[in-house]
């Protein structure tokens, strides 16, 4: 497959691993004082672990899984809210299949689909729009949920339905954004970190300006990256040089794919559909200011909120985590996964306490799966 | 549709099957004969089966005995359909326990609605399948049920089959050391009805894999007689039943992800949904463990059939931990291929 | 949500509406090119763009890709010379 073999050669990545040491080494980094890099995108928390880079790299670097899995950031009354419209007999409700397991205060949306819920896993909202054309007697919702990568997506959808005159489509919208719950984390005094693996595909909407006060306010480097191994090993090794060279730069290692200004459209349609709510709540992190949207009143007619009076405002605000949850610390990189007193034992895949253990981006699924044998607990006979 | 022309005087009326078809009486017999037994023509007028086996009277010899049912939706999909995978379903399960296939039932609960070219097309296939095993269908049952109880048509078939005195494949005789081998491509039966559900909307040119794999398991017993164990990589992939293996037998695999034959459009569905091709199904794909002596015999014994041209070996059995599958990635890293948990659900993240 | 793969466009089947048949390794779906449309759409027939759920997002840059892929292979190919060195070294004084 092109654009994506190449870049999981494994000769060129002997070469980047050994460059990787070598510039720890230099800087000085050991397994008993680490260099602490954030991966922030769930995306690249699941390949480090599918392709085992973890072990591959040196003991020096230690990987801090970041909140960029917008499945796992969901507050639990977000799902409770899906269900209700989903419950509704005329709903038609459209999701990405990642939502479909995580856990809300009485199931998920897969045990109310179970239920007789008419819940439909789709790829695309363009899938969802399609629907509705066909089914003019039903309301077509859809999940709307994902940073920038994919709020595009549904805008672009949006600005459709609203040229087609669908009056049976709406979105039940949860787009959230990166630089928010970066700058809140920086601002945590007890977060140590050394630098930033940057997400690949939220730059190539937002470009990669919107990091720059990583670098000039934090003085932190930060590397935007793809999303194949090999461009994850030359990413480390880009902040690793600039930790070392004593600099703190944006840089783009996914330039193939991100453009420095981002993509015209896609901004041009957020900007028209959507407007950041005054704060938004982040399971793990509480509320974040100006970090999530919402659907502007010029397109209240596709905005489920609207349609079904759920959502802000509308309801109890917090719904409070499972006892014994700490979803939260491990999202925030904290504590490790296997540091949760319930991984794999009152949390596992298939009893999830937390949203971390079902979403295969969460870095607890992505332990369980692809982990080895040190970070299973031992099964008692 | 292959070789289903209804009978020239058919004495079903409409196209579509009914309560009545199901009610015992005079619209049941013209089913059950006009769709199913004037195809399968099942010896003897009684409702079991009288049958006998020499090679069952052998001494050493034993009886086995399968089940299985099959719910697939669509019913019909790219390179086959629920009758065909109910008879290679059947046939493979008898044949990874070292059975020669002798006699299979086949039992359906059809949906009110169902059509009936639809039916003839499934038996149809079950006919011309089982031909190819050299076995019939010698005795079945029919229901119909209400709309909405059941998705077109469920399938229900079970077989009876002989394991010849002195051989004895299972799970349990698998060491360290053994060799693991597939007989072809993973996850085309997967990708295949994934893609022909249509709710992704994905185009492609895949098609199920389904097929019975008695010759080839044959074929690997002659050339590799110390064949441990061989299982077929149906729901939950080829992981599930290396996890299966690996439990049973206390001892711990490793694959090598470079060495697992897919195809290039199987990639890219897994790609394009976030999908593992090891959680993939498979109708026609099995894994077997051969000691480390024997490995090359028998790969030049299923690479030397049609059903195992794209033969591979893919990894060995290690001293432990006991029921740990892992793989070293193409990338040269190494990660846990755990069992599946519930349903692989395509990713967006 | 980063799940992107690269795909190549090969017909525009609905211009007005912006969509285009997209290939990813012999799967065909039909995605919205809304995003990297240009003027004359015929034009993007052939490209190779960055596919997330039904959208192409990003036209992939074929320079910017072999620049990686130098660098990439350059450090790999300095890692095979430097460990042919090593195992000649070793061979030469034995310790092979």
């Amino acid at each position: 497959m092109r654009y994506v073999e190449e870049f999981r050669d494994p000769v060129a990545a002997r070469g980047v691993l050994a460059a990787i040491e070598r510039t720890a080494d230099r800087i000085g980094a050991s397994p008993e004082a680490p260099l602490r890099i954030m991966e922030i995108c769930g995306g690249h928390t699941h390949a480090i672990f599918r392709y085992g880079l973890d072990r591959l790299t040196p003991g020096g670097i230690e990987f801090i899984h970041g909140p960029g899995c917008p499945v796992c950031v969901l507050p639990m009354s977000r799902i409770d809210e899906c269900i209700g419209i989903a419950e509704r007999p005329e709903v038609v409700f459209c999701t990405f299949g990642d939502a479909m397991r995580v856990p809300g205060t009485s199931g998920s949306l897969l045990q109310a689909k179970a239920d007789g819920a008419d819940i439909r896993m789709v790829y695309s909202p363009l899938d969802a729009l399609e629907i509705a054309r066909r089914n003019p007697e039903r309301e077509v919702v859809f999940f709307g949920l994902g940073f920038e990568t994919t709020t595009p997506s549904t805008a672009l959808s949006i600005q459709q339905a609203a040229r087609e005159g669908l009056a049976n489509f709406s979105v039940f919208c949860n787009h959230i954004t990166v630089p928010p719950p970066v700058r809140a984390l920086l601002d945590d005094p007890h977060m140590m970190l050394d630098g930033f693996v940057g997400p690949g595909h939220v730059s190539m909407v937002i470009g990669t300006h919107p990091y720059d006060f990583i670098a000039r306010d934090y003085g932190k480097p930060i590397v935007v990256a793809g999303f194949e191994p090999l461009d994850l090993l030359q990413s480390v090794l880009m902040v690793l040089r600039q930790i070392a060279d004593d600099r703190a730069e944006v840089e783009n290692q996914y330039a193939r794919v991100v453009p420095e200004h981002g993509n015209p459209v896609s901004l041009a349609a957020i900007a028209d559909v959507y407007a950041p709510r005054p704060s938004f709540e982040w399971r793990g992190l509480g509320e974040i200011d100006a970090s999530g949207l919402r659907i502007r009143p010029a397109y209240a007619a596709f905005d489920a909120e609207a349609k079904f009076g759920v959502g802000y405002g509308a309801g109890p605000r917090t719904v409070a985590e499972p006892e014994g949850c700490a979803c939260g610390q491990v999202m925030t990189g904290r504590i490790k996964p296997t540091q949760c007193p319930q991984y794999g034992t009152g949390c596992t895949p298939e009893m999830p306490l937390g949203a971390l253990m079902v979403s295969s981006e969460g870095a607890c699924a992505a332990y369980y799966q692809y982990g080895a044998t040190d970070t299973r607990p031992e099964a008692t006979e | 549709m292959t070789g289903a022309a209804p009978a020239r005087s058919s004495r079903l009326r409409g196209s579509r099957v009914t309560m009545a078809h199901g009610g015992g009486g005079k619209a049941m017999r013209d089913l059950i004969e006009e769709v199913f037994t004037d195809v399968f023509r099942p010896p003897g007028d009684e409702d079991q089966a009288r049958l006998t086996s020499a090679a069952l009277a052998e001494p050493g010899a034993r009886l086995a005995f399968t089940t299985d049912s099959f719910v697939v939706s669509p019913p019909v999909f790219p390179g086959g359909d629920i009758g065909r995978i109910a008879v290679c379903g059947t046939v493979n399960d008898l044949a990874v326990g070292g059975a020669r296939p002798l006699w299979l039932s086949a039992a359906f609960i059809i949906e009110e609605g169902c059509e009936f070219d639809l039916l003839r097309r499934i038996v149809a296939s079950m006919q011309d399948e089982a031909g190819k095993a050299g076995l019939r269908i010698v005795t079945g049952d029919t229901k119909v049920v209400e709309r909405g109880a059941a998705d077109k048509v469920f399938v229900t078939t079970s077989g009876i089959g002989v394991i010849p005195p002195r051989r004895d494949l299972q799970a349990g005789n698998i060491r360290p050391g053994d060799v693991a081998l597939v007989n072809g491509v993973l996850g085309d039966h997967g990708a295949t009805i994934l893609a022909a559900r249509g709710d992704m909307a994905l185009g492609t040119d895949i098609r199920s894999d389904c097929q019975s794999l008695d010759t080839l398991i044959e074929a690997v017993l002659a050339a590799a007689p110390d064949t441990r164990a061989a299982r077929d990589a149906t729901r939950g992939g080829l992981a599930s039943a290396l996890n299966e293996m690996a439990a049973a037998a206390g001892v711990g695999v490793e694959i090598a992800e470079d060495t697992l034959p897919l195809r290039p459009e199987v990639r890219g569905v897994c790609e394009v949904l976030g999908l593992d091709p090891l959680y993939l199904a498979n109708e026609g794909t099995l894994v077997l463990f051969v000691p480390e002596a024997q490995a090359d015999a028998a790969l030049a014994a299923m690479r030397a059939t049609p059903a195992g041209r794209h033969a591979a070996r893919i990894g060995q059995a290690q001293a432990g931990p006991p029921g740990r599958v892992t793989m070293t990635t193409l990338f040269g890293g190494t990660r846990l291929v755990d069992t599946l948990v519930g349903e692989q659900l395509p990713r967006i993240c | 949500m980063c799940l992107g793969i690269p795909g190549q466009i090969t017909e525009i089947t609905d211009p007005d509406r912006l969509m285009a048949l997209a290939d990813i390794s012999g799967v065909r779906r039909e995605v919205s090119v809304a995003c990297i449309a240009t003027p004359d759409l015929a034009e993007l027939v052939g490209e190779w763009a960055l596919i997330h759920v039904g959208f192409a997002m990003s036209v992939i840059d074929a320079d910017e890709a072999e620049k990686t892929l130098i660098a990439l292979r350059g450090l790999g190919e300095a890692q095979e010379t430097l460990e042919a060195m090593a195992e000649g070294r070793s061979a030469l004084e034995g310790t092979q």
